[in-house]
């Protein structure tokens, strides 16, 4: 049967040709996605007289740590952020876990009196959605969230898609009868959710919680409507904040300042990429290896009910 | 009530008995659910009623009361705030950019992830497909921010690469982020730069979810591969196609804000008119001190468009094929 599987197989194979000019069409597409990293990677370790006077190199022409050296001195700012970055992402991803599984476990329940109300509450706002501002208004207004880390994980640490994504899970891999065994047992549904359900569905939950991860410390956007405080920065808003400053010097060259002052004032060009590499470097080691997750996710919220 | 209509037959007269009461499951269920219907109610429920502000001139009134008081007390603008919105000179330019750049990049990202899963489908080496996917997916994961840092470097004036090939070849260096006449593409370069991985992989896990025996059959009959993927692949990918293209229309007055502002380099005078686009436009008025019912009418005008288009656009699939629509 292997045998003729492979005999079929290499029957219907392309060409070598063919095979050999898209290998290289996604090498060069690779490589595209890949090489911004190195370019940014290369700059952070280049001497900055050299950055000044050549341009950016591909090569570092003179090798410098000095931009790593200026982020360990400038290290109380730079943890600060990390810390609060990584205190959003964590606190956010288990929140964002909870919320999502205990509801999609909820919609799941065939016979769950509210089942058809919440169905329509989870379309909603799948079509219709307040808008940026209203958004706004609610958080800093209303709940009055200005300045609090919870500005930057409540809002995002919900939404109707993931819900959806749980619920098919569970309504396709979870059996009936291990809930209906565990109810005649004398379990509630709380501890049928969280000891019977959830340990059994790590896949959905590595993915829910892959896109809540990701989604929080790539998160730079409520924190620049929410968050002026400089204490409370992520490294997200601090390199934003960074990249602002330059626009603004750009836009205005010597800004009342002296050229000197200017150019001590100014984080210079490697310190920059070196805190883009920070941020990166996390993600571009994890990300290959939640892959198989992410995939998975994508595939089931594709499938309609 | 809507429940007991809804089912019919013998189904419904087994299920009744148990339909009937409320149950201490239902308590359970619900007790449970309730943290995330208060998040649903908060960050999706209450956004909608902002709707009350476009037709208000909001005004702090006297006494330091909270939001909800000062909005009640505020006086009833009609449509004011619309007809300023849409008399405005930058409501065609930003209705103009937000439809055209959806557009492009709809057609676009589309044809470049349908091509390439059907390409990264056929490669004779699994394992040189996967190293591929894996790499292509590395932009989707990077934040507008740290992308608008891999911008720069390739752009800035002075010292950017691009520049440095420029005057190296003997070209005359280019001021990027002063020039709108090249921002069109770079916008739809960059965002099909990020999408790419993610599409392909989503086409892809539907192409390897395609019964072989298929091909096997189409190999017997003599199908040559364009026309397997022409007869079998294409027709198996079309409910997902659909999808993600009736998705795409829900999001047709939306765009991608980090790509138009960060990237742009907080969109500075010279690209204003090339890159602005609705959610830009809001943005800026919510960080100046821009009266908040003008805003508020841009938002809903937006959150209104979105939703009829993705409503439209279901419409006109169940039209022509029942079969593939989503609501």
């Amino acid at each position: 049967m292997s045998k003729k599987d492979k005999s079929g197989q290499s029957l219907n194979q392309i060409k070598a040709s063919t095979n050999f000019v898209f290998n290289l069409v996604f090498l060069i597409l690779a490589v595209m996605c890949v090489i911004p990293l190195l370019f940014v990677f290369s700059i952070s370790i280049t001497d900055e007289e050299v950055l000044r006077i050549n341009g950016y190199q591909m090569v570092p022409q003179v090798l410098s740590t000095s931009a790593y050296e200026f982020l360990w001195n400038e290290r109380l700012t730079i943890l600060r952020a990390a810390f609060m970055s990584m205190l959003v992402t964590v606190v956010g991803t288990m929140l964002s876990i909870a919320l999502n599984t205990s509801m999609g476990y909820v919609v799941s329940r065939r016979n769950f009196k509210l089942k058809k109300i919440y169905t329509w509450m989870l379309f909603i706002p799948m079509v219709f959605n307040g808008g940026m501002l209203a958004s706004y208004v609610v958080v800093n207004n209303i709940l009055k969230l200005n300045n609090n880390i919870w500005a930057l994980i409540l809002p995002l640490a919900c939404s109707a898609f993931s819900v959806t994504i749980c619920r098919t899970f569970f309504r396709t891999t979870v059996p009936d009868s291990i809930i209906e065994s565990a109810k005649i047992d004398g379990a509630g549904q709380f501890r049928i959710w969280s000891q019977i359900v959830l340990p059994i569905s790590k896949p959905v939950m590595a993915t829910i919680g892959m896109f809540a991860a990701f989604g929080y410390w790539n998160d730079w956007f409520q924190a620049s409507l929410y968050i002026q405080d400089t204490k409370k920065q992520t490294l997200q808003s601090l390199l934003n904040q960074m990249q602002k400053n330059i626009e603004y010097i750009a836009n205005n060259p010597y800004g009342g300042l002296s050229l000197q002052e200017y150019k001590l004032g100014m984080p210079t060009e490697s310190v920059r990429m070196a805190i883009a590499i920070v941020i990166i470097v996390p993600i571009a080691c994890t990300y290959p290896f939640f892959q198989k997750y992410f995939i998975s996710g994508l595939t089931v919220g594709s499938v309609k009910e | 009530m809507k429940t007991n209509e809804m089912s019919g037959g013998e189904k419904a007269r087994i299920r009744k008995p148990r339909k009937q009461r409320w149950s201490k499951d239902d308590t359970e269920l619900f007790l449970l659910s309730l943290p995330t219907l208060l998040w649903f109610l908060i960050f999706s429920y209450l956004p909608m009623f902002g709707v009350i502000i476009a037709f208000k001139v909001y005004r702090l009134s006297p006494g330091g009361h909270g939001f909800i008081y000062n909005l009640l007390h505020s006086e009833w603008a009609g449509f004011g705030n619309f007809s300023y919105f849409f008399t405005s000179n930058s409501f065609t330019m930003l209705l103009r950019n937000t439809i055209l750049y959806n557009i492009a990049f709809i057609i676009i990202s589309a044809s470049v992830a349908v091509g390439g899963a059907l390409m990264l489908s056929s490669m004779r080496s699994k394992k040189a497909s996967k190293v591929y996917q894996t790499m292509m997916f590395l932009p989707y994961f990077m934040s507008w921010v740290v992308i608008s840092y891999f911008v720069y470097a390739l752009l800035t004036p002075e010292r950017g690469y691009i520049n440095g090939i420029i005057t190296a070849m003997g070209g005359q260096p280019v001021m990027w982020y002063q020039e709108s006449k090249y921002w069109p593409f770079i916008l739809i370069f960059l965002n099909t730069w990020k999408g790419m991985g993610y599409g392909m992989v989503l086409y892809l896990a539907s192409i390897t979810g395609i019964d072989p025996s298929l091909y096997e059959a189409a190999v017997m009959d003599g199908a040559t591969k364009a026309q397997q993927a022409r007869n079998i692949t294409l027709p198996a990918i079309k409910p997902v196609f659909i999808m993600m293209l009736i998705l795409d229309c829900g999001k047709i007055f939306n765009s991608d804000f980090g790509l138009f502002y960060q990237v742009t380099g907080q969109l500075p005078a010279s690209l204003y008119t090339t890159a602005s686009t609705f959610d830009t436009y809001i943005y800026n008025a919510i960080q100046s001190s821009a009266p908040i019912g003008q805003t508020a009418a841009a938002s809903f005008f937006q959150a209104v468009c979105s939703c009829a288009t993705i409503l439209l656009a279901n419409w006109i699939v169940s039209k022509i094929d029942n079969e593939n629509r989503i609501i």
